[in-house]
């Protein structure tokens, strides 16, 4: 399926286009740093590391909105990313953990949302959030980084599978 | 001596050659220089987006700005330091590179906005139009440094 992907009219335009390739790179690292940006804040204010003063509830009632404007050009560009090389992709252990990464910080979003933040009425002014919310602040710091590392590392395929 | 003659002696150094001589110190400084520009870029933008009524708007700039600003700090040391190290294994085709002076222009511009005309508008209170400039240009020259910066590895 990855070989036929890579044979389709589009994904050929791209690949073989001067201008496209480093501007759909361009909009996946600029929506990076919005994306991480806003989500290290939460992680970091979880953690009682910063904006210690500022209620959560602010940060993710005000930051969430921007949380998704930054994941949202930066998943389009990522999936044409390997849509113009599906086979590099593919070949690539560094691809296959920053995809497994993607889906763990996935599901410790998922459990952060609807576990301890239900409560979060309870805690939302402590400069520092309780034990099970600081762990999710933690996993999703290391996640997150480890899959910015392992997707900055596909362009070197030290262990190539073929 | 020539700009071009100190790049070429400092790709020429012990230390650019031992970066062009690895396969693994280029992409792991690389890996700390986007880590760097993630959370730079985060403190930033959270900042510049205050300043433009958007975000936390239950809080002064002044705040949001004291309390990032050891990150935003951090982050810039980290990415000095491997922008750097990238920079002297690859100095000459960086001479070369419109990019790299590009990069370097909007830098330079960008550095000293925040730390001069940025800086004195979180300080004190000012009116809404100066502090929407404000975030507009630095948005901007940052962005210039971002793009320019991965339009480098770019021919």
């Amino acid at each position: 399926m990855f070989e036929w992907v890579g044979t389709t009219p589009w994904s050929v335009a791209i690949h073989e286009s001067l201008w496209l390739y480093p501007i759909i790179e361009s909009i996946h690292v600029l929506g990076i740093c919005l994306f991480f940006g806003m989500v290290m804040l939460l992680d970091l204010r979880l953690l009682g590391i910063t904006l210690r003063t500022v209620p959560v509830t602010d940060l993710t009632k005000k930051l969430l909105p921007w949380t998704f404007a930054g994941f949202v050009p930066m998943a389009i560009t990522g999936l044409l990313l390997v849509y113009q090389d599906p086979l590099r992709a593919y070949d690539n252990y560094f691809f296959q953990a920053k995809f497994v990464m993607l889906i763990l910080a996935g599901l410790n979003a998922l459990a952060f949302h609807t576990g301890i933040y239900k409560r979060v009425a309870d805690w939302d002014r402590d400069p520092v959030a309780p034990f099970r919310a600081r762990v999710a602040g933690a996993f999703s710091l290391l996640l997150w980084a480890g899959v910015i590392i392992a997707g900055r590392l596909i362009a070197y395929n030290w262990f190539p599978k073929t | 001596m020539s700009i071009l003659a100190f790049f070429t002696a400092l790709e020429q150094s012990w230390l650019g050659q031992t970066i062009q001589g690895s396969i693994y110190i280029f992409p792991i400084t690389e890996v700390f220089h986007l880590l760097g520009l993630a959370v730079l870029g985060g403190a930033i933008l959270l900042v510049d987006m205050r300043l433009l009524g958007l975000g936390l708007k239950n809080h002064p700039p002044q705040q949001l700005a004291r309390d990032v600003q050891p990150l935003m700090k951090g982050a810039l040391a980290v990415m000095a330091l491997s922008g750097i190290t990238l920079f002297v294994s690859e100095a000459v085709k960086c001479y070369y590179h419109q990019a790299f002076w590009f990069k370097m222009s909007a830098l330079a511009l960008a550095l000293t906005f925040t730390f001069t005309w940025r800086k004195k508008v979180l300080r004190s209170p000012s009116a809404p139009a100066t502090q929407k400039l404000t975030a507009i240009i630095s948005l901007i020259l940052w962005s210039c440094v971002g793009i320019g910066g991965r339009w480098i590895g770019f021919e």
